[in-house]
């Protein structure tokens, strides 16, 4: 990369990590909302029952 | 009714919203890295060094896309958000929300890669130049409007809330455009034309179009990503939701 190679690795580097956590980001959030959900499902079910 | 109305009133709900996204992920995502592939190899291996920058100018294959990226989701937000302000379309309001976290994120990298670009070239990693000072305050405004979604608990009401904020900072986009004309500081003016000729090499230009493309493509595939997510947060208790999320919990 002619001198260069710190910078331009290190911009593509960010470019990659940035681009990933975004993606990452809400399939993450998916799964512990998900999680979330089924148990206040459950617990509406459980109090249906109890009634 | 006529059927372009009928298909506009089908993806309004979100139900038939969360199905489609969910269909059209994959084809975004594949596009973009069949692009993304191609793109980085023309920049970083094919396309030849520049006569004044040597091989530090292949920074701009991701540092222009990502710029570019930085205002046109803005723009798409502010569409969004003003059809959701409107005509109070929740799917709209939703696409809003969710393309703020991906604007912020390309204006980061466009903001770190110009630092990483502005150091072996301009001798500086920052300098208060016209279009950094508005590109960084463009930053602080998705930063606001993401902090203004998660501050208001009604999730409805937090959407209208951020999309106002959002149009009132659609006024720093022309800033941040025409900066470069306006102030005559040290970053370079465009070299890549709309109308006209570039004053850039075929093997330089093409790379850098595939990358925009690409960008756009991983926008498309984010912002539908996001926006599932946020369908389900606010929609959690409805029927379609469950159904959705039990479905789901079978197949994986």
């Amino acid at each position: 990369m002619g001198g260069y190679g710190f910078f331009v690795w290190t911009s593509y580097g960010v470019f990659f990590a940035v681009l990933l956590f975004s993606v990452l980001a809400p399939v993450i959030r998916r799964r512990s909302l998900a999680r979330e959900l089924r148990e206040q499902w459950a617990v509406d079910a459980r109090r249906r029952e109890a009634r | 009714m006529n059927k372009l109305i009928l298909w506009f009133h089908k993806t309004g709900s979100p139900e038939y919203f969360y199905r489609l996204a969910g269909r059209l992920i994959p084809w975004f995502a594949a596009a973009f890295g069949v692009l993304l592939v191609w793109g980085i190899y023309q920049g970083l291996w094919v396309a030849p060094p520049d006569y004044q920058q040597g091989d530090s100018y292949r920074i701009i294959f991701i540092h222009v896309p990502a710029a570019w990226m930085s205002l046109f989701i803005y723009v798409a937000m502010c569409v969004a958000g003003f059809i959701g302000l409107v005509w109070r379309i929740k799917v709209m309001e939703v696409i809003a929300m969710a393309s703020a976290p991906i604007g912020a994120a390309f204006t980061l990298i466009t903001l770190i890669t110009g630092a990483l670009w502005g150091k072996p070239m301009w001798g500086a990693y920052w300098v208060w130049d016209a279009r950094l000072t508005s590109e960084l305050i463009l930053w602080f405004i998705y930063l606001g409007i993401i902090g203004l979604y998660r501050a208001i608990e009604d999730r409805r009401a937090a959407a209208r809330a951020a999309s106002l904020l959002a149009l009132v900072g659609l006024v720093n986009i022309p800033i941040i455009h025409f900066s470069v004309e306006w102030w005559t500081t040290l970053h370079q003016g465009s070299t890549v034309k709309m109308f006209g000729e570039s004053a850039i090499d075929t093997r330089m230009l093409v790379p850098l179009l595939v990358m925009a493309v690409a960008t756009k493509f991983y926008y498309a595939m984010n912002v539908l990503q996001r926006a599932r997510v946020l369908l389900l947060e606010q929609e959690g208790t409805k029927t379609w939701a469950r159904k959705v999320l039990e479905v789901q919990e079978v197949t994986s």
